[in-house]
Formats: structure tokens, C-alpha cells, sequence
């Protein structure tokens, strides 16, 4: 055994689920709350990726930055979740709430033409050239923990940290808050919850700013530890946040999270050892292989996920 | 409270109200009241009107003319937010309680509107009218029987300390043994001083509680009284008590 290799696969896999898992659980708690798939999901992500991006700029770039890295970095993060948390009320507004009496194949065309709409507004304004953070320029790679096998750079323990810290927060707030409760009553029974005085509309805002907010943190983290970015990042971003939702259980907080890690770690082993395992027949390109049979396979044999209820409707 | 033409103003007052659905003209010039206190009932068959009713006074659906004045207060055009915090609450259809959280929590959600501070004092006193609801309030709501549901939808209502509260049959689905227990629970509100609008099909039970009844058919108003003489009403006992 390879317990180097072993190990390191295991903090990319950590690091690439912790930022599924914020994607998952802005889809989840969209899905839970107004049962549609926000296929835009993804672009928004991408979109505080470059909110992220433009805010290092103008604070000086990663070779000369005009303000400590650690303020740096929670500024980036910051303007990307309050950005996207705006993206996303708006995307609610105009392109979902018209349409909540309509069919629910109509939402989500509406989703697919928001999806388009985002992705190439950022090609119009910033092209198609891959962007880069440059963050090895930001914090020199040796710093972190070398700790015999274990070596992981000091950004990517941030990126975990924050990520856990950020799905911390959204269970606190979920579950011991009257906001929390007023987002779990209206996702069970939208008009009972409206017969307790609970104004629907706005809890349905509130969760596409928080779901979108982390999407928006995630985009930033996405961009400080996997290189460039660009306009069409959000797809397979969205893709596997959505495959980490419906493994986990779509709805389910804990199901998003837990998906989010087990596509994450899926990812980067069979990045490690898809090579290995064919014999040199497939490279490690092909690890969304491996994903996405994962996705299928819960389609067919457990379709409500690892922490999901049975009875969950399906589009 | 405000004072028209020397009366005291109704706590709740329908005024010639037109619901549709779509193209369905569901109520047709409902005329109604509930005065402070009063226990009033509002019986009708299937598809009379009677949920439509009570979907008009708490605004879920809006009228398409006609008023709903809730303590003097036109309230037709306000939202079910504004309607609830002056002083409405509802123990609906079916109950509708919210299964996968607890019997606390559906409890609090009753109190959504209410100021924080009074939360321990109104839960102490929804305890004391279901002793039972308080030794379950770690429990999930969906995993409760049939007649505890009930109590918690009542427990859950009242956590909003309504002036008047709007009851939606609340006899279906019930044993006969907790039909009973259900009205009983409804006079005790009721002699705390809270007015309520209970809806049913059970005419017998609930016109032996009542101050007076509204009898509704195809969304009219057919029959009003006192309840004491709509019991003796032969029509309604042709109708809807079967003898």
C-alpha cells in the first residue's frame, strides 16, 4: 500500500466533498422548500467564483496584495455570498415565483434558460479565458501541516475548515431558529404553514439567499484550491453538487453533507487509481465515470438517497 | 372596540362575500358574525362552502367582492399574516400538523406571531389545558394518535392567543369517545373567553354547544339562528341530522 498516495487522495477527496457539499445543500434546501431542481445552481457558484476573483484583484492580486491575506480571503468570501445571495433572490423573483402555479416542467425550463442566461453574460463581460486566484503566489505551498505522510497546504485546511464551519452555521440556524423552523414547516406543508401566519413568500426568499450564499462561498473555495476558472465552470460544479444531493437524499440537510464528502472522496480515488484498476485503459480523466455510475446506481436502487424519506416526490 | 350605531361591533362580520375558484362560484353573498365570545357554528354538507368560508376570513383566498371586518377593521385586502396577529387562529382540516417536527416545535410555530417573551407563559397555559400534549412535546408530531393530534392542533392554535378561532372539523377522523372528548375541549376554550367558528358536519354535537348556527348550501347561506331553536329547525333535521 501507497500510504502517501493513500492519504493524499484522502485530503483531496475531503477537500473537493466539503465544497459538494455546500453546493448540495443549496440545492437540497431549494428542492425541500419549492420541490424544483435550480438548475442555475451551479452558475451561481461559478458567478461568486468571479465575484471572488474581481475582489483580489482590486485589493492588489495574489503577488501584491494591499491588505493581510486572512482579511483578504474573508472578503472574498463575504462579497461572493452576499453577491450570489442577491443572484439568487433574483433568479427566485423573476424566473421561479411566476411560475409556482404552472406545471413544474415550466420552472424548470425556466431554470435551464437562467443557467444559459448567467453563463453567458459572464462570457459577454469576461470571455472565455480561464482565470487563475494564482493562491500558490497568495500562501507559499510548504506552509501547513507535514505531519509524516500527511502533508496538506494550509489553504485547503481553511477551505475544510470554513466549509464545515459554514454547514455548522446553516444546522444551528435550520434547526434551533424560528427561521429554521418557519423554512422546515413551509417546505412540509406550504399552506399550513401559511395558516400560522408565517409569510411563505418570504421564507421561500430567505432560502434561496442562503442556498445561494453558499454556493457563492463555494465558487471562492473552488477557485482558492483547484486553479482557474471560467464561464462554464458551473456545470459540472452544479452536476456533482446535484449528484451529492440525491445520493445523500434530496431535502436532507445531513444528506447533502454526507453526499457532498462521499462524492468528493469518490472523485479523487478514482482519479488515484482508475489508471490502476483498467490497466492503463482509462486516465484518470474519466473519474466522472466513476461519479456518475454512483449516481445511477442510487437511481435504481435507492432513489431516496441515503437519509431520505420514501415517499419523496420526484420531478 | 369600536361602536356602530350604539351596538358593539361584531369580532367578525362577512358582508354579502363572493368567493371563486377560477370560474366556480363557490360563495354567494355569505352573510355572517361572530360576536365576542360567541360559540358560533357553520354547518353544511360536502362542497357547501364551508371550508371556503373560513379560507375567505383568514385570507388564504380572497374574495372577489364583498368585506370581511375583523374587530371593526376591514381586513379584506390584508394578508393571513396581518389577519393572524389581530387576533385569528385556526385548527384546520385534517389538523395539518407539521409530522416530521416535535409537538414543541409545532407548538412554537402556533406562536410564530407572538413576542418571544410570552412564549413560556402561553405554552404553561396550553399544558394546563392538555396536561397530556406537555409529557409528548419531545415527540414528533406525526408519530401521535389520531386524538392527540387533535390536542396538539388545539394546543397549537391557541398558543397564538386568538380572539377568535376558526375550527375546521374538527370531529373528522375522530372515535366517537374523542368527538366528545374534542367538544369538551371546545366548551372549556370557549368559557375562557375566546369566540369561536367551528365548522362541521356533525350538526347534533355541535349545535348542543353553540350559541347560534349558519347553515350553508352550494356556498348560501340557507338557515340562521339561535341553535337552540335550529336543532328544533325541521328542514335542517331533514336534511342533516337524518331523522
Amino acid at each position: 500500500m501507497d500510504w502517501d498516495k493513500i492519504v493524499q487522495l484522502l485530503v483531496n477527496g475531503l477537500t473537493l466533498g466539503s465544497v459538494y457539499a455546500l453546493v448540495a445543500l443549496g440545492f437540497s434546501m431549494v428542492y425541500g422548500i419549492l420541490k424544483l431542481l435550480n438548475l442555475a445552481h451551479g452558475d451561481v457558484l461559478m458567478v461568486g467564483a468571479f465575484i471572488g476573483w474581481g475582489v483580489l484583484g482590486w485589493l492588489g492580486g495574489a503577488q501584491d496584495p494591499s491588505v493581510a491575506v486572512w482579511i483578504l480571503l474573508t472578503l472574498m468570501v463575504l462579497a461572493a455570498m452576499a453577491g450570489c445571495g442577491f443572484l439568487g433572490v433574483a433568479i427566485e423573483r423573476f424566473a421561479y415565483r411566476p411560475l409556482r402555479r404552472a406545471p413544474r416542467i415550466a420552472p424548470l425550463i425556466s431554470a435551464l434558460g437562467v443557467s444559459f442566461f448567467i453563463q453567458n453574460s459572464v462570457l459577454l463581460l469576461f470571455g472565455a479565458n480561464f482565470r487563475s486566484y494564482e493562491s500558490f503566489d497568495l500562501v507559499d505551498v510548504e506552509v501547513g501541516i507535514h505531519w509524516g505522510p500527511l502533508n496538506v497546504w494550509i489553504l485547503r485546511i481553511v477551505v475544510m475548515a470554513s466549509a464545515l464551519a459554514m454547514m455548522l452555521g446553516l444546522w444551528i440556524l435550520v434547526t434551533r431558529t424560528k427561521l429554521g423552523r418557519a423554512m422546515r414547516a413551509t417546505a412540509f406543508d406550504r399552506e399550513a404553514a401559511a395558516m400560522m401566519g408565517i409569510d411563505v413568500d418570504r421564507v421561500i426568499v430567505k432560502t434561496f439567499f442562503i442556498g445561494s450564499a453558499l454556493a457563492g462561498a463555494a465558487g471562492v473555495l473552488v477557485g482558492l484550491v483547484f486553479g482557474s476558472i471560467n464561464h462554464f465552470m458551473g456545470f459540472g460544479y452544479g452536476l456533482k453538487g446535484f449528484t451529492a444531493a440525491v445520493v445523500g437524499g434530496i431535502g436532507s440537510i445531513p444528506g447533502a453533507m454526507f453526499g457532498g464528502i462521499l462524492i468528493g472522496l469518490a472523485e479523487a480515488f478514482s482519479v488515484g487509481y482508475i489508471e490502476d484498476v483498467t490497466f492503463g485503459r482509462l486516465g484518470s480523466a474519466f473519474s466522472d465515470l466513476v461519479v456518475f455510475l454512483i449516481l445511477i446506481g442510487f437511481m435504481l436502487l435507492r432513489p431516496q438517497g441515503i437519509f431520505g424519506k420514501k415517499d419523496v416526490k420526484k420531478v | 372596540m369600536s361602536v356602530t350605531n350604539g351596538a358593539p361591533a361584531p369580532l367578525l362580520r362577512l358582508e354579502g362575500v363572493n368567493t371563486y375558484y377560477g370560474q366556480m362560484h363557490i360563495l354567494q353573498d355569505v352573510d355572517l358574525e361572530v360576536g365576542e365570545g360567541e360559540l358560533v357554528c357553520l354547518l353544511g354538507g360536502n362542497a357547501s362552502g364551508k371550508s371556503t368560508t373560513l379560507k375567505t376570513i383568514l385570507g388564504v383566498v380572497p374574495p372577489r367582492s364583498g368585506k370581511v371586518v375583523l374587530a371593526g377593521e376591514d381586513v379584506t385586502r390584508y394578508s393571513t399574516a396581518k389577519r393572524i396577529e389581530r387576533g385569528l387562529a385556526i385548527v384546520p382540516e385534517n389538523r395539518r400538523l407539521f409530522g416530521p417536527m416535535t409537538v414543541l416545535e409545532n407548538l412554537e410555530l402556533g406562536a410564530y406571531l407572538r413576542p418571544r417573551a410570552d412564549l413560556k407563559e402561553d405554552l404553561e397555559r396550553v399544558y394546563e389545558i392538555f396536561p397530556h400534549v406537555a409529557a409528548r412535546r419531545k415527540q414528533l408530531a406525526g408519530t401521535l394518535s389520531g386524538g392527540e393530534q387533535q390536542m396538539v392542533a388545539m394546543g397549537r392554535a391557541l398558543m397564538a392567543r386568538p380572539k377568535l378561532l376558526l375550527m375546521d372539523e374538527p370531529s373528522m377522523g375522530l372515535a366517537p369517545i374523542l368527538v366528545e372528548r374534542s367538544f369538551e375541549i371546545i366548551k372549556q376554550v370557549h368559557s375562557a373567553g375566546v369566540a369561536l367558528l367551528v365548522v362541521e358536519q356533525n350538526a347534533n354535537v355541535s349545535l348542543s354547544i353553540a350559541d347560534r348556527g349558519y347553515v350553508l348550501s352550494t356556498g348560501r347561506v340557507v338557515l340562521e339562528g339561535r341553535a337552540s331553536e335550529l336543532i328544533r329547525h325541521e328542514e335542517l333535521r331533514k336534511a342533516y341530522l337524518g331523522r
